[in-house]
């Protein structure tokens, strides 16, 4: 989808704002909406893919005036109520008043080194033919789905090189919609930055692109 | 400050509405019993004080140091980087990439705010802005101005959009004057943004 978060070349945001000796935290309830986040998904509810596709569905001024913790946690409330595992009225209460819905872990604190620990890698054994090589010259397809993709608008209907292959990975297009993992080959691909932008330099930009995204040239 | 937390009304702290909103809803999912808030002290207890630039750090100054290991990095930075205790989540899968007198590189995620968390930490605020995550892949070379940093003509800027599950490190180039100097001294020349790409190591004083 053409969301709020595919920021990629818009201008208008104003300039970057390095912080001197930044704190992890700027207030007292960023951990704790951070944490929540990463609790939440740790029940298995929904996967990474999910989780990203719920903060592209933000209304777009809100996701743009939310800070980072303040737009993950509208994201994480759009999920649960989403999934029946609250419900809007006990958000607003803060107070049960419909049983818990079944979850599949509850991630316990000593649970939580090993959790970690594990990560969750998205690499897939897969027979699954390889498409292209290094070296191969591609252009990316100009998509405008409806879902989650993560081909960036930028980089649409762009000419790029085939720089890396990193073998078979989860498919975000397939499994942010319940539609399972469909592995597919992922590849870097170099873009110059004449070719994105039309600029006169030598600059370029790596991106990281799944097979379906690309084809022949 | 936008979203501070407590103010001072006559000795009675008052909450900010998201402040009110996140304590909220902790206490209903804990309620509910989704979540352990043990559990939720050790999440930020681990990323506050356990994880974060040093690690990374300490894997900039072995490839300093180290040729072999410098090998391994472009090899298979997720193994090389795992031999030193590093790995798990939001870094799964690691690629290394090194700065040299042609290139110049600098990570951003364009889509999200991907960052590799086992070596890094958290993200720092501007990493996850909106000016950062537009401008980065459009005009790099100015938002590296607005660190500071200027770049030659004649360096290409390389820029990684961490699109995927992929996540990047910089090594930056390793400062002159450093000749014969141990990893636990260089590594106090590599700072975080060095390895994001929007900043260079410290020059030895």
């Amino acid at each position: 989808m053409n969301g709020p978060h595919d920021m990629g070349g818009f201008t208008g945001f104003g300039p970057v704002r390095p912080e001197a000796d930044e704190p992890v935290w700027h207030a007292d309830w960023e951990p704790r909406a951070f944490a929540l986040v990463l609790a939440m998904g740790m029940t298995g509810s929904w996967n990474i893919d999910t989780a990203r596709h719920a903060r592209e569905r933000l209304p777009a001024m809100q996701y743009w005036q939310s800070s980072y913790y303040e737009m993950r946690h509208h994201a994480l409330l759009l999920q649960l109520i989403e999934l029946g595992l609250i419900t809007a009225q006990e958000e607003e209460t803060g107070r049960m008043s419909v049983a818990p819905a079944p979850v599949k872990r509850i991630a316990r604190s000593g649970m939580i080194p090993a959790i970690l620990a594990a990560g969750g890698p998205s690499d897939r054994p897969g027979t699954r033919p390889q498409g292209f090589a290094t070296g191969d010259v591609i252009r990316t397809r100009n998509e405008n789905s409806d879902g989650h993709t993560r081909l960036p608008r930028y980089a649409r209907g762009k000419r790029g090189e085939i720089v890396a292959v990193h073998g078979m990975h989860v498919f975000p297009d397939s499994n942010a919609h319940g539609r399972g993992e469909d592995p597919q080959w992922l590849y870097t691909v170099r873009f110059g930055a004449r070719e994105l932008w039309g600029k006169d330099t030598r600059d370029e930009v790596c991106i990281d692109l799944w097979e379906p995204y690309l084809e022949p040239v | 400050m936008p979203h501070d937390g407590d103010h001072d009304h006559g000795g009675k702290p008052e909450l900010s509405p998201i402040a009110l909103r996140v304590r909220a809803l902790e206490s209903l999912l804990v309620e509910k019993g989704y979540v352990d808030p043990a559990a939720l002290d050790v999440l930020i207890d681990t990323y506050e004080t356990r994880i974060g630039p040093r690690n990374g750090a300490r894997v900039v100054a072995k490839a300093w140091t180290d040729p072999s290991f410098a090998e391994w990095l472009v090899r298979d930075a997720t193994a090389a980087i795992a031999s030193l205790g590093y790995a798990g989540r939001q870094g799964e899968h690691m690629v290394a990439v090194f700065n040299s007198p042609e290139t110049h590189n600098m990570i951003v995620c364009t889509l999200c705010s991907c960052y590799p968390w086992p070596v890094l930490g958290l993200p720092p605020v501007w990493y996850k802005s909106m000016p950062y995550r537009s401008r980065a892949v459009i005009e790099p070379r100015a938002v590296l101005r607005e660190f500071g940093v200027e770049i030659p003509d004649g360096r290409q800027v390389r820029v990684w959009d961490s699109t995927a599950e992929l996540r990047y490190l910089v090594i930056p180039e390793r400062p002159a004057g450093t000749g014969g100097w141990d990893e636990e001294r260089l590594a106090e020349l590599v700072t975080r943004d060095s390895m994001i790409g929007t900043g260079l190591a410290r020059m030895p004083a």
